[in-house]
């Protein structure tokens, strides 16, 4: 017994040896910057707390220091950020969808069915992704309505909320076109009532359609044509307007309030 | 021209005057106001004793005094400052005080601290309103360190929702319905939830105005609403206009969307969703 005790705190002593020499490398302390947390002989002070952020990638998203009541989590419910979240989440389950989806009307719905069988995790997956989506447009809606009641788009923050009804159109936009990918029933005819209207733009209503479908009914052109504007040009747009809608808040000193 | 205001030019011509080498009176009165301090520390309980008695000695000469505007209490108050001075000078030479202080005043011009014709030391050039002051530091803001506050409630956030959605998606499955087929139309045929409010108008409106003109006019009236609301504040009570506003559009909203989501069965014709069942699909 003393012996394996014994044993065990040896065990543990090389342990924490080897964890100092690895957190002393070169290679350690090229990779944490000074302030970070991971790095050797962290200790918790004011002056250390102001180098986790302003030494990181983060200072890009957070000042050093925010507004005590900006903390609540009964002020803002976190909308914001989880409207972000669903897209970071959105855009990592996407990328694992695209290896075994292709767009085209004669193998999509086929390629869902065999990722819902005959993948690891490709259902739940799958579930996720459309899950989330919902739950983006509800949380981007959701997060408009917060914004609003709290009168937060007022001066100096009324273009960071016209960005942020463009961003509102763009997640729509995201939900709509993902809707048609898997080539179902649903997907087919949900589009063809949501495109119809649009058709019924005044002057260019047919034009508009027809740059939308990409043949004169939703065809396997259609497929291509939206699963670009899903996967690449939307998040693409989406994600430079979510630059300015970040960087804003910040320029136009920090969330409002407090009420 | 400007004109050099009297007592300046007083000022000068005696300056200069005692520049010239007639410094015989004006040097010892100079002495007796540059060193007021190391005896008043000795005695000042000589000096306040003092002080008393040469303001009554001086009542009748000076306080009628009224020159420049200046008020007659002023100046009092002015000369009794002047004369605990002095009265500290002299220390011991207490009973010299009421002597001391007139000496003072007429020495005052020479004296290098350079006062006005009755002594002042100051002189108001303007009056500057507070409101009018550019502050240049700003007010303290009740601030956090965003490292760990912020921080560790966005992670928890994110995790709880990462999980909710992990644990909702293991249970509910997205639905997956047959093959896309032109020909067969199902009935009824639905937007996205998110289109049903449009969908619903539908039945009321020209296509071109509910699926067209109503949305576009929605987008265009968020777009435009901070510089149409010129109101400042953002006080729930003093903006009942804009709030209900908002809160009339949410719910027209929400009732539209639920109405074309569960009570649209058949040929989007109007059904309880307790009798016919849900036509609805995420």
């Amino acid at each position: 017994m003393a012996d394996g005790n014994g044993n065990s705190t040896k065990l543990a002593d090389r342990a924490s040896e080897l964890g100092g020499k690895v957190t002393d490398s070169q290679a350690w302390n090229s990779i944490f910057r000074p302030g970070s947390i991971f790095r050797k002989g962290y200790t918790d002070s004011p002056r250390n707390r102001s180098y986790v952020v302003m030494n990181s990638l983060l200072y890009h998203l957070h000042p050093v220091k925010v507004k005590r009541h900006a903390v609540k989590v009964s002020y803002t419910l976190c909308l914001g950020g989880l409207s972000f979240f669903t897209f970071i989440l959105l855009t990592v389950t996407g990328i694992f969808l695209m290896f075994f989806y292709r767009p085209t009307d004669t193998q999509a719905w086929a390629n869902i069915q065999q990722l819902e069988t005959a993948v690891y995790f490709g259902s739940l997956i799958r579930n996720m992704h459309r899950w989330a989506a919902h739950l983006m447009v509800i949380s981007v809606f959701l997060h408009m309505s917060r914004v609003f009641y709290h009168g937060a788009y007022k001066a100096p923050r009324e273009f960071n909320w016209v960005i942020g009804v463009i961003l509102l159109v763009l997640t729509l936009m995201l939900s709509f076109t993902g809707y048609l990918l898997p080539w179902d029933q649903l997907a087919l005819w949900a589009v063809t009532v949501g495109t119809n209207m649009m058709g019924y733009s005044p002057v260019f209503g047919t034009q508009i359609r027809y740059a939308l479908l990409g043949a004169k009914e939703i065809s396997g052109d259609t497929l291509l044509r939206w699963y670009v504007l899903h996967v690449i040009l939307l998040p693409f747009v989406a994600v430079i307007f979510m630059a300015i809608h970040f960087w804003r808040v910040r320029k136009d000193g920090g969330i409002s309030g407090p009420l | 021209m400007v004109e050099v205001p009297e007592h300046l030019l007083k000022r000068s011509a005696e300056r200069r005057a005692q520049l010239s080498g007639t410094s015989g009176e004006a040097a010892p009165a100079a002495s007796t106001e540059t060193t007021p301090e190391t005896p008043a520390d000795a005695a000042p309980a000589e000096a306040t004793a003092a002080a008393p008695a040469a303001v009554a000695g001086d009542d009748s000469q000076e306080i009628t005094e009224d020159r420049d505007g200046v008020p007659a209490h002023l100046l009092e108050r002015a000369r009794k400052r002047r004369l605990a001075a002095a009265g500290g000078a002299a220390g011991a030479a207490a009973p010299a005080a009421a002597a001391a202080s007139t000496s003072v005043k007429t020495a005052a011009p020479g004296a290098p601290s350079g006062t006005g014709p009755d002594g002042h030391t100051q002189r108001l050039l303007t009056v500057v309103k507070s409101g009018s002051i550019q502050q240049t530091r700003a007010e303290a803001v009740d601030k956090v360190h965003t490292w760990p506050h912020l921080l560790v409630i966005e992670l928890a956030a994110a995790l709880a929702v990462l999980a909710m959605m992990l644990i909702f998606s293991a249970l509910v499955r997205a639905p997956l319905l047959g093959l896309a087929d032109v020909n067969q139309t199902p009935n009824p045929s639905k937007a996205p939830w998110y289109f049903l409010g449009l969908q619903e108008m539908l039945t009321m409106f020209h296509p071109m105005v509910a699926g067209v003109t109503i949305p576009g006019m929605g987008i265009f009236l968020l777009i435009i609403s901070p510089y149409v609301d010129k109101n400042p504040s953002n006080k729930p009570d003093d903006r009942k206009w804009a709030i209900s506003m908002f809160t009339l559009f949410l719910v027209f909203w929400t009732i539209l969307v639920i109405i074309g989501s569960f009570f649209r069965g058949a040929g989007f014709n109007f059904v309880f969703p307790w009798t016919n069942g849900i036509f609805f699909e995420l």
